[in-house]
Order: C-alpha cells, then structure tokens, then sequence
C-alpha cells in the first residue's frame, strides 16, 4: 500500500514534468507559430501542462473517494414493483 | 330302525312261511300225487271190475239164455268161470285199491295245522279240491260198480236159481235115473225108452208142478211183487241214503271247502290290510322315533358340546397361565442378561470410546502444536508457509469434532494458501508505514486536493509526537488523532499487543486508513489465524486433560 503511494507520487511527477515540458514546447511552437515569439503561449503552454498534470495527480490521489453517481430513470411500473418488493 | 327290523322280521317270516310252503306243498304234491295214483288205480281198478262185472253178467246172461250145442256150453262155462274168476280179481283188486286210496286219501283234518300258513291255504284248498274230486269220483264209480254189482247179483241169482233147477233137476234125473251120467250133456245117445219114459213123466210132472207153481206164482203175484217192491223200496231207500248222505258229505264238503276258500280269500285281503296298516304304522314309528333321535341328538350333542368347551377353556386358560408364567420367568432372565451383557458392552464401548477419545484428543493437539509451529517459520520478511497441509491434518484429526472442525474451518484462506505474517515483520512493516501514514494524516474524504497533501506533509515535517505512548485504558474524542494513535500503536506493537495496536489502528481514517489498510489486514489475518490456532489448542490442551486416563 505504502509502495503505492511511492508510485502514485512517481507517476505523479512524470507526468506533471511530462506535460509541463510538452505544454512548454507547444507554447514555444505556437509562440513562435502563431504569436509572434512572445512568450505568454510559453508560459500559457507550461502553466497549461502543469496544470494538466497537477489535476491529474490530484484526480490520480483522489481516485478512491471519487464517488460517480447517476440518476437512474425508472419507470412507475418498475417503480411499484421496488415499493412492492421492498414491502415486508 | 325299527323299520329295518319289521322288514327283517317279515322278511324272516317270509322266509319261514316260503320255507313252509315248500315244505307242505311237497308234501303236499307227494301225497296228493300218492293219493291221485292210488285214486287212478283205485278207479281203474273199479272200472275194470266194473268192466269184468258186465262181462260177466252178460256172460252169464248169454249162458243161460243161448241154446248152443254143449261143447259151446262148456265153452261157454269155462269162459263164465274165467270171467267169473277175473270178476272177483278185479273186484278185489278194486277194493285194495279203494282201500289204500282210502288210507293214502289224507284226512281234512291233517290239514288243519297247516292252514295256520297263509300262502299254504289256496295250496292245501286245491289239494282238498282235487281230493274231494276224486273222491267223488271215486264215490261214483264205486256206486257204479256196486250198482253193477247189484245187477250182476240179481243175474248170478237168477243164474243161481237156474243152475239150482238145473241141479234139481239133475238130481231128480239122476234119482231116477241112477245110472245115467251125471253130465246130462251127453244125455240123447245113451238113454232107453225107459229112462226116456220116465224122463218124461218125470218132465210131466216137473211141468205140472212148475205150472202149478207158475199159478201159485201168479196169485202170490202181487204180494211178491209187493214184497220185492218193497224189498226195492228198502233198497233204494238205502241206496238213497247212502247217496244222499255221500252227496251230502260231498256237499258238505264242498261248502266246506268253498267256506275255506271264501275265509282264505277274506284273510289275505285282511292281511294285506293289515299289513299295509301296519307298514303304515311302522312308518309313522319311525318318524316319530327318526325326529325324537334328532331331538335328543341335538340336546346331547349341545350338552356335550358345552361341556367340551367349558372344559376346553379351563385347560385353554391353565395353559395360558403356565405359558404366560415361563414366558414371564423367561423375558425376566432374559432382560436380566441383556441388561448385563448390555452393561458389558456398555463399558467395554465407554472403554474404547475414551481410548479413542484419547487417540484423537492426541492426535488433535499434536496436529494443533504442529500448526503452531508452523505459525513460528514465519521469517522477518517473509510469511510463514502456507498453513494448508497443517490445517488439512488438522481438519483430519478433528473429523468428529465438530468445535475443532468449525474452528479449523474458521482459519482464513489466505493463511492457509499464503501464510501468514509474523508479529516481527509486522511491527517492522508498521515502522515502515509510520512516516507515510504521518505524512497523510490531514487527507480524507473531502479534503484530498494536492494541496492539503503538501500540507500534511508540512504537518508531518513539523509536529513532533512522541515515538510511543502508553494508550490509555479508555479511549476519548481527542485520542483519536492520528498521531497520537500511531504512538499509542507503536507502544503496543512494541510491547507486543498486536491485537490493541490493530484496534487502535483501526480507528485511523481516510488516506491514512487507506496507507494501512494492507498492514490491518495483514494484522488482522495474523490475529485471526492465532486465535483460532490458539483456540485449538487450548481445545486440544482441554481435551487431552479430559481424555487422559489416570493411570
């Protein structure tokens, strides 16, 4: 469990280092492409990679309290049939 | 039975009476034939003698009537004389025979005993009959001959008279005439004139004395004719007699002999009557007697019945009571002895029982300390070997405890697949964890962005706890920080309480929980497989105390 932890935070950080880097490069590629060599898209680039891999991280830690619920439609029929069942 | 025996009386007196009807009727055809034969003879004789008698009448008539030369006279005579010889044979013969027809003749009177048997009756009538027949016949032809007789007589007087006169004559002849033959046949040669003469006058005077006998004759006519009418009349009036009283005797006879035959007649109707009667009679008897037997049959029969059953039952109910008496004696001996052998078979049963207590109550608690031994091959690192085949004897040697198998059962699978942990490693494990678990102690649920990560790291590089703590006895609200429960974990760990540090453990919560996780289970999975484990030896500890005999 505690090994988990370790790799989680490995994950974690090659990632996070993985997208800044690529955010950086994209930035640089459209700074350079598109915006004229500013340096905002670079920064905008990494801030949006690190970014992207902080939340990951933090999704990637949150993962076992991550509750998905759905509202599940269920017809009246179907309805009075729980009720009934549920009937002691 | 009755019936039987009327019939075999009658048919005894049946056979009494055939007996005697033979007997008389051949006696009586004996006799009757005796007496028919001598009747025959007698009538054959009568009639012969009456035949000689005619004969010699009519001889005699012709001799004294017919004038024939001498030589046909002596003829003549000697042929009368051979008559008159036969005449008398026959006559007596005739006699005898009547005579022992007489005697053989069986009186009526003879009979009288026999006519006590029915059936000899019409027998000893017909003989009668046949008897009276012949008597009458007989009757009859010796009235003929006798009438013949009479006939002859008067023609023999007549021819008496005659030979008398010729006799007187003769001697008349010869007185006067003495030197003549006496044979007056040869008279016509040898006479004289003399002796002529005097015949003559001799003849003269015989004829006048017979004329004038013929006169005096004549005048005593009528009184000899009175006389022989009277004579005749005395005759006939004996012949009358005798006729009528032989009539009269075949008449009595007769009506005698009808009377017989009317009373026969009478009689057997009557005893036909009266036999039917009789019958009729016995028949009845016998009913009577057939239902008065049935009757009494019936009573006795119920009589002796009732007594045979009375008498059955009490013998029925002795023996019963003899049989019911043994058969109790018996079942008593018998469930003496059964209860004994069951005793016996009881404890030797006990016996072997405990023995094989004992033997698995051994068995169980070196399968139980070979578990526990395995449990020590736990390493520092790694788990111990897998319990299975420990288990597995264990669950052999417990079969038929159902405490010992439940438990062996209740061991963990992953114990029994993978081992289980040591406290030792354990508590390394945890030391090992301790930092990571501080180090998450601020994430939860809801608090779990990487920002509260940074900060509980923050928390844990900063808050300074102590390594161990005594845990309190009670645990409150404050306790229950993760820091302080770590310590008080370790504490225990160190100490050894595996048990108390899993609790307490136990109590962390969000990520530090899930950090843990592995480890409580871990924790428990050791926790779990020593408490069984030591359960069943404390089990097996119990129960070879109890199974061990003293010896």
């Amino acid at each position: 469990m505690a090994d988990e932890y370790g790799r989680k935070w490995d994950r974690c950080l090659a990632d996070t280092a993985v997208k800044t880097v690529t955010g950086l490069g994209v930035g640089v590629v459209f700074s350079v492409l598109f915006f004229k060599r500013r340096t905002w898209p670079v920064s905008f680039g990494s801030g949006l990679g690190l970014g992207m891999g902080y939340s990951n991280c933090q999704h990637d830690f949150r993962l076992p309290y991550l509750i998905h619920g759905r509202t599940v439609k269920v017809s009246s029929q179907r309805e009075k049939l729980l009720l009934n069942s549920v009937q002691f | 039975r009755p019936a039987e025996e009327v019939s075999a009386r009658l048919a005894q007196q049946d056979q009494d009476e055939q007996n005697v009807l033979a007997a008389v009727s051949s006696r009586l055809e004996e006799s009757l034939a005796c007496s028919a034969r001598a009747a025959l003879q007698a009538i054959g004789a009568q009639e012969a003698a009456l035949q000689a008698i005619n004969q010699h009448a009519q001889k005699l008539k012709e001799a004294m009537e017919a004038e024939s030369p001498p030589e046909e006279k002596s003829v003549q005579w000697k042929d009368l004389e051979a008559a008159l010889m036969d005449r008398t044979s026959a006559v007596t013969d005739a006699t005898a025979a009547l005579q022992k027809a007489k005697q053989v003749t069986p009186h009526p009177e003879n009979m009288r005993p026999y006519l006590k048997v029915a059936s000899v009756r019409p027998l000893v009538l017909a003989a009668e009959e046949n008897l009276h027949k012949m008597v009458v016949d007989l009757d009859r032809v010796v009235a003929q001959v006798q009438s013949a007789e009479v006939e002859s007589k008067i023609v023999s007087q007549y021819s008496d008279l005659v030979q008398e006169a010729k006799q007187q004559f003769q001697k008349e002849v010869s007185s006067l005439t003495p030197e003549i033959q006496a044979n007056w046949k040869g008279l016509t040669g040898k006479l004289s004139a003399d002796d002529l003469n005097a015949l003559i006058a001799h003849a003269h005077r015989r004829i006048d004395q017979l004329n004038r006998e013929l006169a005096e004759q004549r005048v005593r006519e009528q009184v000899h004719i009175e006389a022989a009418l009277q004579q005749q009349k005395l005759e006939d009036q004996r012949a009358l007699e005798r006729a009528v009283s032989s009539s009269l005797q075949h008449v009595k006879e007769e009506a005698r002999l009808e009377q017989e035959r009317k009373m026969n007649e009478v009689r057997e109707v009557m005893e036909a009557e009266m036999r039917t009667q009789l019958r009729r009679q016995a028949a009845a008897h016998t009913d009577h007697v057939r239902d008065v037997l049935k009757v009494q049959e019936q009573e006795l029969r119920a009589e002796a019945e009732q007594i045979l059953s009375s008498k059955l039952l009490e013998q029925d109910t002795l023996h019963r009571q003899l049989t019911q008496e043994q058969l109790d004696s018996f079942t008593l001996d018998m469930n003496a002895a059964y209860a004994r052998l069951k005793g016996v078979e009881e404890a030797i049963d006990s016996h072997l029982v405990a023995e094989d207590e004992a033997r698995r109550a051994h068995q169980l608690w070196l399968s139980v300390e070979a578990l526990n031994h395995t449990l020590k091959t736990a390493g520092t690192e790694e788990p111990s070997v897998p319990l299975d085949s420990a288990a597995q004897m264990v669950r052999d040697s417990c079969r038929q405890d159902d405490f010992a198998s439940a438990l062996a059962e209740a061991l963990p699978a992953e114990s029994l697949s993978r081992g289980v942990y040591g406290e030792a490693s354990l508590r390394a494990r945890f030391n090992s964890l301790r930092s990571l678990v501080l180090r998450v102690a601020l994430i939860d649920e809801t608090h779990n962005s990487l920002y509260q990560y940074f900060l509980s790291y923050l928390q844990a590089a900063l808050l300074f706890e102590d390594q161990q703590a005594a845990p309190p006895t009670q645990l409150s609200s404050e306790d229950l920080d993760t820091f302080k429960l770590l310590s008080y974990a370790s504490y225990c760990l160190e100490h050894g309480d595996l048990e108390l540090a899993a609790k307490l453990v136990n109590q962390l919560k969000g990520e530090s929980r899930r950090v843990v996780e592995d480890w409580l289970t871990e924790a428990r999975l050791t926790l779990e497989t020593r408490q069984v484990v030591s359960l069943l030896s404390a089990y097996a500890n119990a129960v070879g105390l109890g199974t061990t005999q003293a010896p």
